[in-house]
């Protein structure tokens, strides 16, 4: 399909270490059509963190190609980037800085004039309800409230495609829940097509659109949630991912990583 | 590409800011040779013109920028950890720009530094003419530019903060003493002075005493100028490489 805002062809990923190479991502295809959620589940270390940094121009893959939003990974990574809105695992925050200066600051990396990169600031403080915590240092905010922060550094450039990855782990059920109504008022408001990473199979079957089985670097199944638990004997997504990988990831425990 | 730079070098300037702790903490060491060092030279015959301080201040002005631009790095390494630098480079911000920006950032702050030094070594019986202090500033300027750009690169490429540490201090040590900052090299014998010719610090800082002094056009001058200036040629191409090595696609 030619109006898929991300496509991907065997994209891959080796680590060349001491010890040996370790084959991160094996070969993944992708197509993700304009405004889709898709949601990456797998268990850790199935190479979804290596891929979605190959996605955002942060890692070179070792092989494959990938189209993002209109622009080769490869031959323009500038412009992928313009595009794109990033939100590591591990956030990406400074501790001592005010959250308006990061928001402000992230705009002007995205070559917003300054007036605009404030207003911008703003908007995006009023719709993620940030607006009474712009003058405090990010580490003053509960886990919750930096990773709506993390979000918002992530939509300054009110990008074509979002990366979250894992954006929920840590939190407790009241602030997963609010993220996954933040993650689909984004597409909504923006119509931001939205990558997410998960091991959690609640959140898949809840938010995404469709959700992409990754294992030990390769794509082992794809489908919506209803598609996924009817092909694996109609139970739960539960059984399908048994199904799928031999293995049982945790449903909702709050495991760190 | 300027306009980014300015952006970069905005946001670590007021970081920088808000902590006046480190401020304050990176320039403890100086004072401190200022303080409780210097003192010490008073009374004693350097073999060189002006008084002890003439001889002293560039040392210790010198060793800021060496020490205060060598370490910068750890402040990338932090960044790094925290996600910072990724989220960053997943703007249409180039590698060079947040280089530079950092650098310039650290530039600021250890001139910023010096002249607070200088304020201080007058209150000793300091005494230089002012333009030969602008010119000693310049050459820290230049000097920390050097440095700051090739630390980050250095950083850059090592996995942890301890590692950038050993390194570091592994090389900036022996620098420091091989190159004459906190006495001049003429106190030292033929194969320590022989040795420091080898450390372009050496000419950085006996440029410096010259232009304490007021001594403008010589060649002590010109070879400092050259040996600084090419250093800091030779470190910013080596740390915009070793940068863009880092985080290239
Ligand atoms: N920088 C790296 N160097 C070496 N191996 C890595 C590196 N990053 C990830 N890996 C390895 O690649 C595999 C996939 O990791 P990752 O993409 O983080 O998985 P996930 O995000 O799905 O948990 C793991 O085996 C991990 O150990
Ligand atoms: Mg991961």
């Amino acid at each position: 399909m030619n109006d898929d805002v991300i496509k991907v062809r065997g994209l891959t990923r080796t680590f060349r270490l001491r010890s040996g190479p370790v084959h991160a991502v094996r070969g993944i295809d992708l197509s993700v059509p304009e405004g889709e959620i898709l949601g990456l589940l797998g268990p850790n270390g199935a190479g979804k963190t290596t891929t979605l940094r190959m996605l955002a121009t942060l890692l070179p893959p070792t092989g494959g190609r990938a189209e993002i939003a209109g622009h080769d990974l490869r031959r323009d990574p500038a412009g992928v980037r313009r595009r794109i809105g990033y939100v590591a695992q591990s956030g990406g925050l400074d501790p001592s800085c005010p959250v308006r200066e990061e928001l402000v600051t992230q705009g002007r990396l995205h070559r917003l004039p300054r007036g605009e990169a404030r207003a911008r600031a703003a908007e995006l403080a009023a719709a993620l309800d940030l607006t009474g915590l712009l003058d405090r240092p990010t580490a003053a905010l509960s886990g919750g409230q930096r990773r709506r922060v993390e979000i918002a550094l992530g939509l300054v450039n009110r990008p074509a495609v979002l990366f979250l990855d894992e954006p929920t782990t840590g939190l407790d059920p009241g602030a997963r829940a609010e993220m996954w109504d933040l993650v689909r008022r984004a597409r909504a408001d923006f119509g931001t097509t939205v990558v997410l990473t998960t091991h959690y199979l609640d959140e898949a079957d809840a938010l995404a659109d469709r959700i992409v089985v990754v294992d030990a670097g390769a794509v082992v199944e794809e489908g919506t949630p209803a598609d996924l638990k009817a092909r694996h004997g109609g139970g739960s997504l539960q059984d399908a991912f048994l199904a799928i990988t031999g293995r049982s990831v945790p449903d909702t425990a709050p495991v760190a990583v | 590409m300027l306009g980014d730079i300015g952006v970069v070098f905005g946001r670590y300037l007021r970081a920088t800011l808000r902590s006046k702790t480190n401020l304050f903490f990176g320039m403890l060491q100086p004072l401190l040779f200022l303080a409780l060092f210097g003192p010490l030279l008073t009374r004693l015959d350097l073999g060189t013109a002006g008084s002890s301080w003439q001889t002293f201040v560039p040392g210790v002005l010198v060793q800021l920028a060496l020490l205060g631009g060598s370490f910068v790095g750890l402040g990338i390494l932090m960044d790094r950890n925290l996600g910072v630098v990724d989220r960053m480079r997943a703007t249409p911000v180039g590698p060079v720009a947040l280089l530079l920006g950092r650098t310039l950032r650290d530039v600021v702050q250890l001139v910023a530094q010096s002249v607070l030094l200088v304020l201080l070594a007058l209150a000793f019986g300091f005494r230089a003419p002012v333009a030969g202090v602008l010119a000693g500033l310049a050459f820290v300027a230049v000097l920390s530019m050097a440095l700051a750009a090739l630390s980050y690169g250095l950083a850059m490429n090592v996995r942890t903060s301890p590692e950038f540490a050993a390194v570091t201090n592994t090389a900036v040590m022996p620098l420091m003493l091989a190159s004459g900052l906190l006495l001049p090299m003429s106190l030292a014998p033929g194969w320590l002075d022989g040795m420091s010719r080898a450390v372009p610090f050496r000419y950085t800082v006996d440029a410096v005493r010259e232009v304490f002094l007021g001594h403008y056009a010589n060649g002590t001058v010109a070879a400092g100028a050259a040996v600084t200036a090419g250093l800091a040629a030779l470190c910013l191409v080596a740390a915009a490489r070793l940068f863009r090595r880092a985080v290239s696609l």
